[in-house]
C-alpha cells in the first residue's frame, strides 16, 4: 500500500538532499528518488486524489490524467538518466537546481487545479534560470537573467489569465479551457511562452547553450514540453494552434542551418520539434492529440540524446562551434554512433522511435485533409533531417579532420547515452507499449509498405540536397538575429535613452533650484558692510525670537477668539 | 597524412564508394514504388516518386532561403556584446 502523494514531490525532495549529501550517497539518492517517483506514478490506485485548502480554493495537487501520467513518466525517467549523465561532473547548484526544476514540471502533469499549475509553473522558472546560471560563466550569467525576466513575463501573462478565468467561470479546475475570452487567451500566451512559440522563441536557442554540458540536456526537457503538455489539456482542437506550430516548424530549420553552435543548432531544433507537437494539438483530432503526447515522449528522449553527444563533445573539447569541430570520429566512435542514433529518430528514420510518433501527425493531417499543413509536414520533415538529422552529425563528428582527438566522455556519461539511444531504437521497433500509454485508444499502424517507402524516399532525397548544396552551407562564425533584437538593442536603447532624460532633467532641476537658493542668499547679504541686508538680519537671534513669540501668541489669541 | 595511413572512412575511394551506394539505395527506393500500393489524399502525393522529388526540391528551397536570409540575419559573434 503507497501513501498517495503527487510524485513531483519526491524528485524536489531531492533539491534539498542532493546539498546535503555527497559522493556515493548522492548518487544513491540521484538514481532512487526518480525511481520511485516512476513506481508511485504506475502503482497509484485509478482516481487518486490529495487535496488542500488554500484561500476559498480547494486545490489538487494529485488528479492524474492518462495524458498526464504520460508525462510525469517521461519527466521521471528524463531526470533519472539525466541524473546519471550529470552525477559526476555538475555543480551542486546545478543537480539541485535540475531537480527542483524536474520535480516541478511532474508536479504539472498531477495538477487539477490552474492554481497548482501556476505554483509549479513558478517553479521551473526558478529552477531552470539556476541551472543555466550554474553555467559559471558571465554569458551564462547574462542569459539567465534574460531567460529569467522571459519566463517572469510569461507567468505574469499566465496569471493574469488565471485570475480572470477564476473569476469569470469560478472554476480553478484545469481542464479544456477553449478560447472563449481575453482571460484565455491570456492564458493561451502564457503557456505559449515556455512552448517557444513567436515571437517568444528567441530565448530557447539564447539560453540553453549557455548553460553547462549537462545543465542544457535538462533544459531540453522540462519547460517546452510542460508547455505541451498544457496546451493539450486546456486547448485540444484549437484552430490558432496549427499556423503557430507550422510557423516555430520552419523557424527552428531555418535558424538551426544558419547556425554555427552545435548546442545552439540543436536548440533550435527543439522549437521545430515543438512546433510538431503545438500542430497536432491544433488539429485536436484524437489521432493528433495522441501523436503530440507520444512525439513530446519520444522527442524528450532523442533530444537528451542529442544534447548528451553534444555536451560529452564540449565535456572533452571545451569547444561548441561547429567551425571549430568535425573528424571526432576517429577519437570518439561511441559517442558518433549515439549522435547518429538520436540524429536519426529526431529525423523520423523509420525503426526509430520519431517515426513512430511524428507520423500520427502527418498522418492526422491527411485523415482531415488540411492539405496546407500536410504539404508544409512533409516539407518539415525534410528538413528536419537536413538541419538536425544530416547537419548535426556531419559537422561534429565527420567534415573537415579538426585534427581534435578527444577521448571517450566519463563512464557515467556514456551509460546515459547508451540508455537513451537504445530507448530511441526500442521504441521504434516496438511501438505497443508507448501506444498503450496514450490517452486515446491507437488504432495506427506505422509500419506498412508505403509509409516506409514514402518515408525513406523523402529522408534519403533530403540527405541528398544537403551533400550537394554542402558548398552552400559553409559555417560561418556568426549568429543569426531574432525577436529578442528588439529588446536587446531597441528597446534596450530606448530604456537608456529614457532613463538619460529623466536623469538630464532632474540634473537641471537640481541645478536651477540650488541656483536660485544661491540666489537669494547672495542678494539678502550686503557684502559692502559686510552685514545682511533683513532688518532681522541685524538684530540678535534672542531678540528675533522674542518677536516671533510675541507674533505666535498674537495669532493665538486671534485663533482663540474666531 | 598519405592516403594509406587516413582512415578507411575517410580514404578518396571509400568516399566514392559511399557515393555509389547511397546512389543505388536511392534508385532503390524509388523503384520500389513500383511495387506497392500507395494511398493517396491529394492527388498530386500519390504521382510517382513524389516524396523523393517533393524531399529533394523543398530542402533545397529551405538552403537557399536560408541562405537569402542568413545575408539579412547574421552578425558578428560579438554583436551584442557590448
Amino acid at each position: 500500500m503507497m501513501i498517495e502523494m503527487p510524485p513531483g514531490w519526491i524528485i524536489i525532495a531531492g533539491a534539498l538532499l542532493i546539498p546535503l549529501t555527497k559522493g556515493l550517497l548522492r548518487q544513491a539518492v540521484m538514481v532512487a528518488l526518480p525511481v520511485l517517483s516512476l513506481a508511485l506514478i504506475w502503482t497509484l490506485p485509478e482516481g487518486a486524489s490529495v487535496k488542500t485548502g488554500f484561500l476559498d480554493y480547494t486545490l489538487e495537487p494529485l488528479a492524474f490524467t492518462s495524458v498526464g501520467k504520460l508525462f510525469a513518466t517521461i519527466f521521471s525517467l528524463m531526470v533519472l538518466v539525466g541524473g546519471i549523465f550529470a552525477m559526476r561532473t555538475a555543480s551542486t547548484l546545478e543537480l539541485a537546481a535540475a531537480f527542483l526544476y524536474a520535480g516541478s514540471a511532474v508536479g504539472v502533469t498531477s495538477s487539477g487545479d490552474l492554481i497548482s499549475v501556476f505554483i509549479y509553473w513558478e517553479l521551473m522558472a526558478i529552477g531552470s534560470t539556476a541551472v543555466i546560471w550554474a553555467g559559471a560563466t558571465e554569458g551564462a550569467y547574462k542569459a539567465s537573467m534574460r531567460y529569467l525576466l522571459m519566463h517572469l513575463f510569461g507567468g505574469v501573462v499566465l496569471m493574469a489569465g488565471i485570475i480572470w478565468h477564476i473569476h469569470a467561470t469560478g472554476s480553478i479546475e484545469f481542464t479544456v479551457l477553449g478560447l472563449q475570452g481575453p482571460a484565455q487567451w491570456l492564458i493561451l500566451i502564457g503557456f505559449l511562452v515556455n512552448a517557444g512559440a513567436p515571437p517568444f522563441s528567441a530565448w530557447i536557442a539564447d539560453a540553453y547553450p549557455e548553460a553547462s554540458p549537462s545543465g542544457a540536456v535538462f533544459l531540453s526537457a522540462f519547460t517546452t514540453k510542460t508547455a505541451v503538455f498544457t496546451l493539450l489539456i486546456a486547448f485540444p482542437g484549437t484552430g490558432v494552434l496549427i499556423p503557430i506550430g507550422c510557423f516555430m516548424i520552419f523557424y527552428g530549420i531555418i535558424y538551426a542551418l544558419l547556425e554555427n553552435d552545435a548546442r545552439r543548432i540543436l536548440s533550435y531544433s527543439i522549437v521545430n520539434q515543438v512546433g510538431f507537437m503545438v500542430t497536432g494539438i491544433g488539429i485536436g483530432t484524437e489521432m493528433a492529440l495522441n501523436g503530440a503526447a507520444a512525439h513530446a515522449f519520444a522527442h524528450i528522449i532523442y533530444k537528451a540524446l542529442l544534447l548528451m553527444t553534444a555536451g560529452a563533445v564540449l565535456y572533452q573539447t571545451g569547444k561548441r562551434r561547429c567551425s571549430d569541430l568535425g573528424g571526432l570520429f576517429h577519437s570518439m566512435p561511441f559517442t558518433t554512433v549515439y549522435g547518429i542514433i538520436g540524429a536519426l529518430a529526431i529525423s523520423s528514420f523509420p525503426f526509430t522511435s520519431g517515426f513512430v510518433s511524428k507520423s500520427m501527425i502527418s498522418s492526422s493531417a491527411a485523415y482531415e485533409h488540411i492539405t496546407w499543413v500536410w504539404f508544409l509536414l512533409a516539407a518539415a520533415s525534410a528538413g528536419v533531417f537536413l538541419h538536425a538529422g544530416v547537419k548535426y552529425p556531419w559537422f561534429v563528428f565527420f567534415q573537415k579532420d579538426s585534427g581534435l582527438r578527444p577521448a571517450e566522455p566519463p563512464k557515467n556519461m556514456q551509460v546515459a547515452m547508451f540508455v537513451f539511444a537504445f530507448l530511441c531504437i526500442a521504441i521504434g521497433v516496438f511501438p505497443e507499449p508507448l501506444y498503450s500509454m496514450l490517452p486515446y485508444p491507437v488504432e495506427y499502424k506505422p509500419y506498412t509498405a508505403d509509409h516506409l517507402v514514402t518515408q525513406f524516399q523523402l529522408l534519403l532525397f533530403a540527405g541528398l540536397a544537403f551533400f550537394l548544396l554542402l558548398p552552400m552551407m559553409k559555417r560561418t562564425e556568426t549568429i543569426s538575429l531574432d525577436f529578442d533584437w528588439l529588446y536587446r538593442k531597441p528597446g534596450l536603447a530606448l530604456v537608456k535613452w529614457f532613463l538619460c532624460t529623466v536623469d538630464g532633467v532632474w540634473q537641471r532641476i537640481e541645478a536651477a533650484a540650488k541656483g536660485s537658493i544661491a540666489q537669494a542668499v547672495k542678494r539678502s547679504y550686503d557684502a559692502e558692510s559686510e552685514q545682511p541686508k533683513g532688518y532681522f538680519g541685524k538684530l540678535w537671534p534672542t531678540e528675533t525670537m522674542v518677536v516671533w513669540v510675541a507674533v505666535l501668541l498674537t495669532g493665538y489669541l486671534v485663533m482663540y477668539y474666531v | 597524412m598519405s592516403e594509406p595511413q587516413k582512415h578507411w572512412l575517410v580514404r578518396a575511394e571509400t568516399i566514392r564508394l559511399l557515393w555509389k551506394i547511397f546512389i543505388a539505395i536511392l534508385v532503390v527506393t524509388v523503384l520500389a514504388e513500383v511495387l506497392i500500393h500507395k494511398h493517396e489524399h491529394f492527388g498530386i502525393d500519390g504521382s510517382f516518386g513524389f516524396s523523393a522529388w517533393y524531399g529533394f526540391i523543398t530542402c533545397a528551397a529551405m538552403v537557399v532561403g536560408a541562405k537569402v536570409l542568413g545575408y539579412v540575419l547574421k552578425r558578428g559573434e560579438d554583436y551584442y556584446d557590448d
